[in-house]
C-alpha cells in the first residue's frame, strides 16, 4: 500500500501558509478601509513583509513539491473528483504565486518600493504609473476573492473526505491525527 | 541723447567684462522643488507644483547675491492621492491657515569651484528657522542652473504633529532638493 501521509516539510508548509495566508487575507481587507494614520502605514508595511514572506514560502513550496509526489487519492474516489482536486490544488499553486507578485508589482507602480522588513530592498519592477497602480490594486482583490473561494471549496472537500467518506485524505496531511489503517 | 546711450553701453559692457552676468529672470516651467521623506524605512518622493523664486545672482559677487521663495503648499504631490489629501491637513501644512511657506536668502558663501552655501530663514506654518543648502550653480546656455538640497527637519516646523510625531513611521528627516533655472536679465528684454 502507498503510504497515504505527505511528507514532514510538505505538512509544515501547508500549514505554515494556510495560517499566513489567511491572516494576510484579514489584514489586507482590514487595512484597506482604514483612514491614513501612522497604524495604516505599519499596517500596510507589515501586509508586505508578511506577503514576500509568503511569496518566499511558496517557492519553497514549490521545489518541495517537484521534488516529492503527493500521496495518491483514494482509489474509491470518482473520476472527476480527482480532476476537480488535482485542478484546484494547482490553482492554489497559481494564485499563491501571482498575488504576492501582484502585491509587489502594484506597491511598485503605486511609488511605494517594497523593503522587506524595512532592511532589504525589492527592486521595483514597474515605474510608478497610477493608472497601472489602480489596476493592479484591483487584480491584486480579485484574485484575493477567488483564493478565498477556492479555500471554501477546498476546506468543504478535506471535511467531506474526513466526516463522510471516512478515507485519509485530511489525515494526511495533519501532524496529529491517527491514522484509521 | 546719443552720447549718453552709448555711454551707458559702455559702462554696461565694462560691467560685464568685470563681473560675469547677473542671473534674476525665474524660468518657473523648468525649474523643480523636490523632497524625500521616508515612510517605516521607505523612500517616497513628492514635489511641489507652485513656486516662485525672486533672485539676483552673479557667481562672481556671491555676497551681494540674493533669494527668495514663495511656495504654495497647497501644490504639494505627496506621493499618492491619500497623501495629497492628508498633507493639507491641519496636523500637517494646515494650508488654510499657512497657504504660502517662504524662504528668504540672508547670506551666499562661495564654497570653491562652481559650489556655494545659500543661508537664510525658512517660514513654514508661522514657524522660522534658519536652514542652509550647499549648491552647484552652472551656466547652461544663457541660463544658470541652481542644483541644491538639504534636510529639513518636518518637525521643527510641527509639519506632521499630534499622532504624526511618531517618528518610527514617517522620518523626522526629509530631503529637499531644488533645481532652479534663472535667465540672465539681458536674455528676457
Ligand atoms: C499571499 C500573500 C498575500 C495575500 C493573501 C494578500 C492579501 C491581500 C488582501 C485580501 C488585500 C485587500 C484587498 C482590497 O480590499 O483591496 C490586500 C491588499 C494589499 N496588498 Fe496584499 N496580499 C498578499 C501579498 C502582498 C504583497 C507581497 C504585497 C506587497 C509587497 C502586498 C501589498 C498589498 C497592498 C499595498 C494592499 C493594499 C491595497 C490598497 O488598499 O491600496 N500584498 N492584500
Amino acid at each position: 500500500m502507498p503510504d497515504t501521509r505527505y511528507t514532514h516539510p510538505a505538512i509544515v508548509l501547508h500549514w505554515l501558509m494556510a495560517v499566513l495566508l489567511m491572516a494576510l487575507f484579514s489584514l489586507g481587507i482590514y487595512m484597506h478601509d482604514l483612514p491614513l494614520s501612522p497604524d495604516k502605514l505599519k499596517l500596510y508595511a507589515w501586509h508586505k513583509w508578511a506577503g514576500v514572506t509568503a511569496f518566499v514560502l511558496v517557492l519553497l513550496r514549490l521545489a518541495w513539491r517537484v521534488g516529492h509526489q503527493p500521496p495518491p487519492l483514494p482509489a474509491a474516489m470518482p473520476g472527476w473528483q480527482k480532476a476537480a482536486a488535482h485542478g484546484i490544488h494547482q490553482l492554489f499553486y497559481l494564485l499563491m504565486v501571482a498575488i504576492p507578485l501582484t502585491g509587489w508589482l502594484m506597491s511598485s507602480a503605486k511609488g511605494f518600493q517594497t523593503v522587506y522588513f524595512g532592511i532589504l530592498p525589492l527592486p521595483d519592477l514597474l515605474a510608478k504609473d497610477k493608472e497601472l497602480g489602480e489596476l493592479l490594486e484591483t487584480v491584486h482583490k480579485v484574485l484575493n476573492l477567488s483564493l478565498a473561494a477556492l479555500v471554501v471549496a477546498h476546506v468543504g472537500a478535506a471535511l467531506k473526505h474526513h466526516l463522510r467518506d471516512r478515507d485519509e485524505v485530511l489525515s494526511g496531511m495533519l501532524p496529529f491525527l491517527k491514522r484509521k489503517s | 541723447m546719443k552720447a549718453i546711450r552709448l555711454a551707458l553701453t559702455a559702462l554696461l559692457l565694462a560691467s560685464r567684462s568685470v563681473h560675469a552676468v547677473e542671473f534674476n529672470h525665474f524660468v518657473a516651467e523648468q525649474s523643480s522643488l523636490q523632497f524625500v521623506s521616508r515612510q517605516m524605512g521607505v523612500a517616497v518622493d513628492g514635489r511641489f507644483r507652485r513656486f516662485s523664486v525672486k533672485l539676483a545672482f552673479d557667481p562672481a559677487r556671491p555676497a551681494v547675491a540674493k533669494a527668495q521663495l514663495e511656495l504654495d503648499l497647497a501644490s504639494v504631490d505627496a506621493g499618492s492621492p491619500d497623501a495629497d489629501g492628508e498633507v493639507v491637513g491641519k496636523p500637517w501644512f494646515n494650508v488654510k491657515a499657512f497657504p504660502m511657506a517662504t524662504f528668504v536668502s540672508k547670506a551666499i558663501r562661495p564654497l570653491g569651484g562652481d559650489r556655494f552655501e545659500l543661508s537664510g530663514k525658512l517660514t513654514i506654518k508661522g514657524r522660522t528657522h534658519d536652514v542652509s543648502a550647499p549648491f552647484v550653480f552652472r551656466q547652461e546656455g544663457d541660463n544658470g542652473i541652481f542644483d541644491g538640497a538639504f534636510v529639513l527637519k518636518r518637525l521643527d516646523f510641527g509639519i506632521g504633529d499630534g499622532i504624526w510625531s511618531d517618528v518610527s513611521t514617517v522620518a523626522n528627516e526629509v530631503q529637499i532638493k531644488f533645481h532652479i533655472i534663472a535667465a540672465p536679465a539681458a536674455a528676457s528684454k
